[in-house]
This record gives C-alpha cells, sequence and structure tokens, in this order.
C-alpha cells in the first residue's frame, strides 16, 4: 500500500505545484510539506470520509488550521474524488471554489475555514467536542504549522482539549523550521516542543514527517490512545519533494512559480521513483 | 429581575426544547448568570476558562457540527478581545454564533476603563452579516431569545445584566427586525438605545411641557435597521436626536447617519460618549460624566429644532 500511497503523493505534489503554476505565485513550500500526510489520511483508508457526500454525518474531519496549505488539501481532495481534477487550474482566479485558504462554504470536502492562524485549531477542538457530545465516534484530525505554533490561540486550545479530554482529537505539527522571516529558531524558537505538549496534556509523539510507516505507526498509536488528545509531531521539510524549492527556504513560503519550474519540478519528481 | 437572570432562565429553557443550543463560557458564567445551567446539561454548557478567543473559535466549531452555542463575556472581551475570532472563525465562516456582551458602556461601573466598551457595537456593526441588539427591559430580552435562536446566523447582544425598568407590558409583540415606536410625536424624532430609552421617554414628558412634540424609537436592533419605521418617523418630523451608551462614532449615531444621508437628510444631533474612554464610577456618576441624560437629550432636541 505504501507504494501505491507514494506514487499517489508524486502526483498529489504535481497537481499542487502545477495549480499553483497557473496563477503565477502560491504557498509553495508549506503545501509540499504536507503532502504525505494529507496522502496517507485521505487516500491511506485513515479517513471515514465520502468524496460523494461530503456532509455525511459522523465523518471524520479535517482542519487544516494553517489554512495556507490550500492548494495541496485541494490536490488531494481532486484525487480522491471530492470534485474534478480540472477544477484545480481555477485556484485563486475570481469566482474560484479554491481560494488560497481553505474554506468550507467554497470547497467540497474541506470541513472548517481557515487563514488567520490559531483559529482552525480551537474550532477543531470545538468539532471534536461537537463529535463527543454527538457520540457519532468521529475521529477529528487537525494541522497546525510550528509558525502558527506562535500563536497564543494555539496554546488556549490545546490546554482545553486536554482539559476536557478529547482522544477523538488528533493533531500533527507539521515542523519544517521555517517561516516567512526566517528559520523558527532564529525567529521565536518553539523549545521542547515535545515537552511543551506533553506537559499540556497530550499524547505526544515526534516523528519522521515524511516516512510513511511511521506516519501509519503514529496515527494508530494516537487512535488507540484513550483519554487525552493526540500530537503527532512531523519533522518535514518546506518544499519538500523538489530541491530547487527547498533550497529557496523561508522564501518559498509564497513563492513566484512559473510554468517552466512546474515543468522542471516534474522530471525531478519522476526521477526519484517511489521509494 | 435581572436582565441576565432573564436572558440565563429563557437560555436554558431554550436548550430544553433545542438540543442543538449550548452555552460556552469564558469564566464569566457567574457573572452572565448562566453557571446553574451546567448542573443540568453538563454535555452542552462548556468553560474554556479565561480564553475569549478559544471561546469563540470553539463555538465556531461547534456550529459546524450543528450546534447552536452562545458565548458570553463582559462586553469588551466578548467582542474587543475576540474581534478576529468572531469576524472569521464565526462571520465569514458562515457559523451560527450568538454573542453576548454584558455590562456594556458605562454600566462596567467600578470595573472601570478596561472593562467599559463603548465600541462594540461599532466593530460589531461592520462584520458582514452580523446582528447587533440591544435588548431594552427583561421581557424583550426574554420575547427576542427564541427569535435569536431562530434566526440561523450571528447575532451579538448587547446585555445590561442588571435589573431595568420594564418599558413593556406582557403583551407586547416583538419582532427582531423591527424597531418599537414608544411615543408618537411630530416635531423631532428621538431614538434610543439601551438605557437611553426610558431618559428618552422622560425628556418626551419634559418637551411637552415646552410645547414639542417628540416622537421616541427604540432602536433595540441596530444593524440591520428597520429602515421603514425610522424613515417614515424622520420623514414625518424631519429632525432626529440619537441616544446611546456607546461612542458616537460607530454605534446608533452613525447608524442613522449613514441612514439618512443615503435616503433622507435632515439634522442630526447626538447623545452619547465623545469619543472618549471610560473610568471608574458608579452608572449614576457615569451618567452625568459621560452626560447620557434626560436633560442632555431635551438640549439636543431643542438645539436640532433650532435648525
Amino acid at each position: 500500500m505504501i507504494e501505491t500511497l507514494k506514487s499517489q503523493a508524486k502526483n498529489i505534489r504535481k497537481l499542487t505545484l502545477k495549480s499553483i503554476a497557473e496563477v503565477g505565485i502560491g504557498h509553495v513550500g508549506g503545501s509540499l510539506s504536507i503532502v504525505d500526510l494529507l496522502t496517507i489520511l485521505y487516500l491511506g483508508n485513515v479517513m471515514n470520509v465520502d468524496p460523494q457526500n461530503p456532509q455525511m454525518p459522523g465523518r471524520d474531519r479535517l482542519i487544516v488550521s494553517k489554512g495556507h496549505a490550500g492548494p495541496a488539501v485541494y490536490a488531494t481532495l481532486a484525487t480522491k474524488g471530492f470534485f474534478p481534477v480540472e477544477e484545480l487550474s481555477t485556484l485563486n482566479r475570481i469566482g474560484t471554489k479554491l481560494p488560497s485558504h481553505c474554506d468550507m462554504n467554497k470547497t467540497p470536502g474541506i470541513d472548517m475555514t481557515a487563514g488567520s492562524l490559531g483559529q482552525g485549531f480551537s474550532c477543531a477542538v470545538g468539532i471534536a467536542v461537537g463529535s463527543k457530545i454527538s457520540k457519532d465516534q468521529a475521529t477529528i484530525f487537525t494541522i497546525i504549522g510550528d509558525g502558527e505554533s506562535q500563536e497564543g490561540q494555539i496554546w488556549e486550545a490545546a490546554m482545553y482539549a486536554s482539559a476536557a479530554k478529547l482522544d477523538n482529537l488528533i493533531a500533527f505539527l507539521d515542523y519544517n523550521h521555517l517561516q516567512i522571516d526566517g528559520r523558527i529558531e532564529q525567529i521565536n524558537t518553539l523549545g521542547d516542543i515535545d515537552q511543551k505538549w506533553s506537559s499540556f496534556g497530550w499524547f505526544t509523539q515526534h516523528i519522521k514527517g515524511h516516512d510513511y510507516q511511521a506516519i501509519l505507526d503514529a496515527i494508530k498509536k494516537a487512535k488507540a490512545h484513550r483519554g487525552r488528545p493526540s500530537m503527532i509531531v512531523l519533522e518535514t521539510v518546506k518544499g519538500k519533494g523538489v530541491s530547487f524549492v527547498e533550497a529557496a527556504g523561508a522564501t518559498n513560503h509564497n513563492m513566484p512559480f512559473s510554468k517552466a519550474q512546474y515543468e522542471q519540478a516534474c522530471v525531478e519528481l519522476d526521477s526519484q521513483g517511489d521509494n | 429581575m435581572e436582565m441576565r437572570q432573564v436572558f440565563a432562565s429563557e437560555l436554558e429553557k431554550i436548550m430544553g426544547e433545542n438540543e442543538k443550543v449550548c452555552i460556552v463560557d469564558a469564566d464569566l458564567a457567574r457573572a452572565s448568570a448562566t453557571l446553574g445551567i451546567r448542573a443540568r446539561y453538563p454535555e452542552r454548557a462548556l468553560d474554556v476558562g479565561v480564553a475569549e478567543a478559544n471561546m469563540a473559535s470553539i463555538a465556531a466549531g461547534l456550529s459546524s457540527y450543528g450546534f447552536i452555542p452562545f458565548i458570553t463575556s463582559f462586553a469588551p472581551f466578548a467582542t474587543r478581545r475576540c474581534y478576529d475570532q468572531i469576524a472569521i472563525s464565526i462571520a465569514y465562516a458562515r457559523q451560527n454564533v450568538k454573542i453576548v456582551g454584558t455590562d456594556p458602556g458605562i454600566s462596567a461601573e467600578l470595573n472601570g476603563g478596561t472593562h467599559m466598551a463603548f465600541e462594540d457595537v461599532s466593530i460589531m456593526r461592520t462584520i458582514p452579516t452580523m446582528v447587533v441588539f440591544e435588548p431594552v427591559d427583561a421581557i424583550q430580552v426574554r420575547k427576542a431569545m427564541p427569535q435569536i435562536v431562530a434566526h440561523n446566523g450571528p447575532v451579538y447582544i448587547r446585555l445590561f445584566r442588571r435589573e431595568l425598568p420594564n418599558i413593556f407590558t406582557e403583551d407586547y409583540e416583538f419582532e427582531l427586525f423591527k424597531a418599537d415606536v414608544l411615543q408618537e410625536g411630530t416635531d423631532v424624532t428621538i431614538l434610543a438605545t439601551g438605557i437611553m430609552v426610558q431618559k428618552a421617554l422622560d425628556a418626551v414628558i419634559q418637551l411637552k411641557t415646552q410645547n414639542i412634540s417628540a416622537e421616541v424609537i427604540n432602536v433595540h436592533t441596530i444593524k440591520p435597521l428597520d429602515e421603514h419605521t425610522i424613515l417614515a418617523s424622520i420623514r414625518k418630523t424631519g429632525k432626529a436626536v440619537t441616544a446611546e451608551n456607546h461612542n458616537v462614532i460607530g454605534g446608533l449615531y452613525s447608524a442613522i447617519s449613514e441612514l439618512t444621508a443615503a435616503h433622507y437628510p435632515v439634522p442630526i444631533a447626538r447623545v452619547g460618549i465623545e469619543d472618549e474612554f471610560g473610568e471608574v464610577g458608579t452608572i449614576n456618576d457615569l451618567v452625568t460624566r459621560y452626560q447620557l441624560t434626560s436633560s442632555a437629550i431635551i438640549e439636543k432636541c431643542l438645539k436640532v429644532l433650532e435648525k
């Protein structure tokens, strides 16, 4: 299964970059860093969702609190069948269903609007409470950024999720160590991030963020762990999979991206194999 | 009965009838009188602690799950403190959350300037889709609650917490989007909201002794304005005075000025906070300090009638 997932992830990277190249600029780095996770969640039989019925009651939900990763989420949702892949070329065009930042009222399959950092994570906590009240056994997934973790609201929500014993909530930290102005460690370090989450009462795992087996195992462990919410810290690479994007470092956050660069990226991705 | 008790008991009643309605507090449940609800509905009565931003976004998450949450805090913390969360998590994401800001304006009294919201109406009014409602008495609170729950969208409720004299009687028919003409008159229209409504009615009696016939409209819903009722009155009188426990910038005076400027410009005078911060004091002292009095309303009526 993992080889299939990797092959699908490669295609999702291409679709993501193609949609950004169509408009000429976009959030390339933070999209590519979570493609592997998104592929596993939607295509690896992790999330209980139905692309034919995006509003299915009791479904598992994903709140992408780092809402600027929209392009990667859209490419994944289209691959899963929530809407036609051709629609990806409308990214950020006037009137599109696919805006830069995730919007639940525009895109089939998006479970919460996000973009103002820190808020989506709190919303995910509210959604997990909603699921608990409804007793529908859903699992609520959420992805936060490392720069986003500098927002105080993340820690307000972390404290409450633990106090409310939301063991139906599984969060991922996309720890690519880069934010818009530079390296996290040079701007406002997250310090001992595992210790922080643990001391906030979360079942915390720290794994390689592009290692499929590790991600699948961590999700399995998180789902089995009762009584506490789960944090899975993913060591990721911003711009993962395309060397010149990775090399751009912090400037790959919202970078100009041409069709020629897209072609170049495809050549590189194709040369990588699925291992 | 205190306004907060009426609000809380009505909410508890509605929660009994509608299992989607819930309450999210931020360590002021005692002040909002909502603390007792959690004994009866523990799953649907949350307290997130002193974290208003988290309260607003958690409520948005609950709403996205089909719930209808009420969030409560003192007016500045229910609005200004979590403005982006209300704008984005709630309104922009089209979530059905009701926001209750208590102790508005000078009613924050001894808590003073830090707790004294004079801009809450202004900032809430500029959020698209937001309804802004300021009840005038306990009867109106009780009659409004079912309509607020039935309205599919965010509503800001600017709630005076303590007891107020009743303006209405039990047979009053409330409509959320319809302003109340409390007193008919022909010379000037007084548009008042919240605690200023009783002062406007007091002013009418004094004005009558000077042969001035004033109309009084209780503008309980400041957004959307009941344009029909307000414009009909202003077309009749040709003069207006607004009265609010709020900064004149962005509040009722602004709302009425925007409406009349577009449809029927008339001279308008105002009673309200003249772009100042709050300070400590009893409500009686603050009424004098900020000139939120019936004599100020009378003075402004006379002034506008000179024009």
